[in-house]
């Protein structure tokens, strides 16, 4: 169940975009500010360090449709704190998120969400005698299928961090990174 | 050496080379208004911080240099907002430093606290929150650098009262550091000879010029790029003044209020060299159906310009006076361009600028006419703004500034003018701030003292920044204000009077009320009132005659006056309405192009 890259219930409408930013106050507001006042749609965001504290990743999951995406990129790149923006598309990537949910899981179900939590490789964190809390990290349309699994058994609550990517290894030509410098 | 953060602030200005500061103080700024007595930097104390803002920005529209704002923290800085987002969409270089109450304090909701770092996001091109007094040189080298280089715009510096009062040992950083920061600035030469190829084989091609012209210092490049092809120009309204509006070339403004040929020849043209323009809604009407038979050149420095609006089929991310330099030095390289190539074209065009010009109902205002009750709400008063403009025109010396606030004198001014040399014109275009022309022209007199300054303003626009007027009398910086008093918020009128079938809603302000006269000499300035057309040429030449404080002269002008030609909002520029009197002529050109 490793994550595919190009997933076909992810329209294309949708494009990732990894953002190396410097790792100062306020980036995030700027980032979103720019997406909000210019009518961008975001559809997940994800924050983090880089193995370089000086900087920190953004990934961003856009609307396509909302903008050409040669405008969000450019208009992004105008942001004094963006240092390189990489944009992938989702057949050139390898897409993972983490998702945490509580489902409602009593004696006799129990055994049933285990044995789908084991198919999918997840993690059980928590166990009550009516619920069952678990982790699953993978690709977004592997997470989408163990949520809809998972539906029947009633979701008491339910997080998912937004996509992080890096591109596939046999893409990584030119195309690789469109990063945007000079 | 050792010094306090505001101490080493206005040392980072005077290394900055900043020769004027327009500000106000306050709490928060209080310590580093006491190291402004000793420094070399005049500082010109406002009466309100967005006066400050807008004077920044017409000293910078005159010299090309960063205009420099110092404001307090809270009301202080909200109240220079507006500058700042007018300097964003006009491509204005401008550095304001704000006070900031002190670090420990941030985020209690402390007395005269903003977040303005957060507030101007969205309005300055990168803001500081400054929490270390010894990044204070480091800071204003970089915000100089961002304001000034690229595409340029405003910077804010937000410094908290405990970073300047405390010390730092005293640095200038060589270079700065900025790695997300990257300017375009060389155009590509394969981008440049495409560009020329395109020009080679239009035959109904305009150049349309815009700020980005004079932000780059590249009037005499658009000159001969236009001379060596032949080509006709228009100049957006941030463009006037990039191209002599006297030139056989010039087809004057585009848009929304442009001149009949420069709105047409665009409409008609196979090219369009975008020079530094954005195409602007006011320029372009209706997106789908502007310039629809063009090929796009599209020169401009910010990359996000680019297909923004219109996808070009060149385009050339770079100065847009090297980038038009390459065009030409392409152009160079090939056969030489025919003259005769473009004769059909050009006829055409010139039968357009003949035909359609700018106009006005001259006749009213011959000598010795009658001249009805002036200024009376909804009557016709004699005295035309047009007429005015014109009298000005031609009574002032050639190198005066003209400055503008927003509406239809503003409209006016552009059409009537007659711009002959770059930044000799300063207005609000793409925020279209009302007030703007009063607290401009003082930072265009502050920039260029030796120029006639004149202000057209409306009366709408001087009663929201008129105050600065004590400021231009204490300082003695004589700038003078024409104001054209219709007694209405005339451009608000006219959208009502066409679209809103003539049901005027709070729009009436009275000519009257205040007495423009009466509040010009409180604050220190000549003041004058013209209400007949004999008398608007005494009068410039007894405001031209003082040249010790400022004047205002009050002319009451026809209410009932509209901005011709129009296109209306949303609408195509192939839907052009022109002068009343012009109709006929405008049916004869659209029989002729069918």
């Amino acid at each position: 169940m490793s994550g595919t890259g190009g997933d076909s219930r992810h329209l294309p409408r949708h494009h990732l975009l990894s953002v190396l930013v410097e790792n100062k106050a306020g980036v995030l507001a700027r980032v979103a500010g720019l997406f909000s006042r210019r009518g961008y749609n975001i559809f997940s965001l994800a924050v983090a360090p880089t193995d370089d504290e000086r900087f920190s990743r953004i990934t961003i999951v856009v609307d396509v449709e909302s903008a050409p995406l040669e405008q969000i990129v450019a208009q992004l790149d105008k942001l004094v704190n963006v240092v390189g923006i990489s944009e992938l598309h989702p057949s050139e990537a390898r897409e993972a998120e983490l998702l945490l949910v509580t489902v409602g899981a009593d004696a006799h179900e129990r055994a049933q969400v285990i044995q789908l939590v084991g198919v999918f490789e997840g993690r059980i964190l928590d166990v009550s005698l009516t619920e069952i809390t678990v982790m699953l990290a993978g690709s977004p349309g592997m997470l989408d299928d163990f949520e809809e699994l998972m539906r029947p058994y009633g979701i008491r609550e339910l997080q998912r961090t937004g996509r992080i990517a890096l591109p596939t290894l046999g893409s990584r030509g030119d195309r690789r990174l469109r990063v945007l410098e000079g | 050496m050792e010094l306090t953060g505001a101490q080493a602030l206005v040392k980072s200005l005077e290394m900055q080379g900043v020769e004027v500061i327009f500000g106000l103080p306050g709490g928060a700024i209080l310590p580093v208004y006491d190291p402004i007595i000793d420094s070399s930097i005049r500082h010109v104390l406002v009466r309100h911080e967005q006066g400050a803002g807008h004077m920044a920005e017409g000293y910078a529209h005159v010299t090309g240099r960063p205009g420099v704002a110092l404001v307090t923290s809270g009301p202080g800085a909200t109240n220079i907002v507006t500058p700042l987002a007018d300097a964003y969409m006009d491509s204005i270089p401008l550095v304001c430093i704000s006070g900031q109450v002190s670090t420990g304090s941030i985020g209690t909701d402390a007395f005269q606290e903003a977040d303005i770092t957060g507030i101007t996001m969205g309005v300055t091109k990168h803001n500081w929150l400054v929490t270390d007094a010894a990044d204070i040189p480091r800071v204003i080298a970089e915000a100089f650098h961002v304001a000034t280089t690229g595409r340029p715009g405003p910077v804010l510096v937000d410094l908290p009262k405990d970073v300047a009062n405390a010390t730092m040992e005293w640095y200038w950083p060589e270079s700065v550091d900025l790695p997300g920061y990257r300017p375009a600035r060389e155009p590509e030469p394969a981008a440049a000879a495409a560009a020329a190829a395109l020009i080679r084989e239009a035959s109904r091609p305009v150049i349309y010029a815009g700020g980005g012209v004079l932000k780059s210092r590249g009037s005499q490049a658009l000159r001969e790029l236009a001379e060596a092809t032949g080509i006709p120009v228009v100049t957006t309204l941030m463009a006037r003044g990039a191209f002599p509006d006297s030139h056989p070339l010039s087809l004057g403004m585009p848009g929304m209020h442009g001149s009949y040929a420069a709105v047409t020849a665009m409409q008609r043209a196979d090219l369009l060299v975008a020079l530094g323009s954005r195409f602007d809604d006011r320029v372009t009407g209706q997106i789908a159906t502007f310039a629809p038979g063009a090929k796009v050149v599209h020169v401009d420095i910010d990359k996000a310009e680019i297909g923004k609006v219109r996808l070009p089929d060149v385009s050339i991310v770079a100065d847009c006076r090297l980038a038009t330099e390459a065009i030409l030095e392409a152009l160079r390289e090939g056969a030489p361009l025919a003259r005769e190539r473009l004769a059909a074209w050009a006829g055409e065009v010139a039968r357009w600028k003949q035909e359609l010009p700018y106009t006005y109902d001259r006749e009213e205002v011959a000598p010795g006419a009658a001249v009805a009750a002036p200024g009376l709400p909804g009557r016709p008063c004699l005295l035309k703004p047009q007429y005015v403009l014109e009298c000005l025109r031609d009574a002032t010396p050639e190198d005066t500034i003209l400055v503008s606030g927003v509406g239809q004198h503003q409209m006016w001014a552009s059409q009537f003018w007659r711009f002959e040399r770059p930044y000799s014109w300063v207005n609000s275009g793409g925020l279209g701030t009302m007030g703007f022309a009063v607290p401009a022209a003082i930072g265009a007199k502050v920039g260029r003292p030796d120029a006639t300054v004149w202000a057209v303003d409306g009366d709408g626009c001087f009663q929201m920044t008129a105050q600065e007027l004590v400021t231009a009398s204490a300082e003695g910086i004589p700038v003078k204000i024409a104001i054209l008093n219709n007694g209405y918020l005339g451009m608000v009128r006219q959208w009502q009077h066409m679209f809103y079938e003539e049901r005027y809603s709070e729009v009436y302000l009275s000519p009257d009320l205040p007495d423009y006269v009466g509040w010009a000499e409180a604050m220190g300035c000549v003041g004058l009132r013209v209400d007949t057309p004999e008398g608007v040429m005494p009068a410039i030449e007894k405001a031209s005659q003082v040249d010790d404080r400022p004047v205002v002269i009050d002319f009451r002008t026809d209410s009932m006056e509209q901005v011709f030609p129009m296109v209306p909002a949303g609408a195509s520029n192939d839907d052009i309405v022109v002068h009343p009197a012009q109709r006929s002529k405008l049916e004869a050109e659209r029989a002729r192009l069918r």
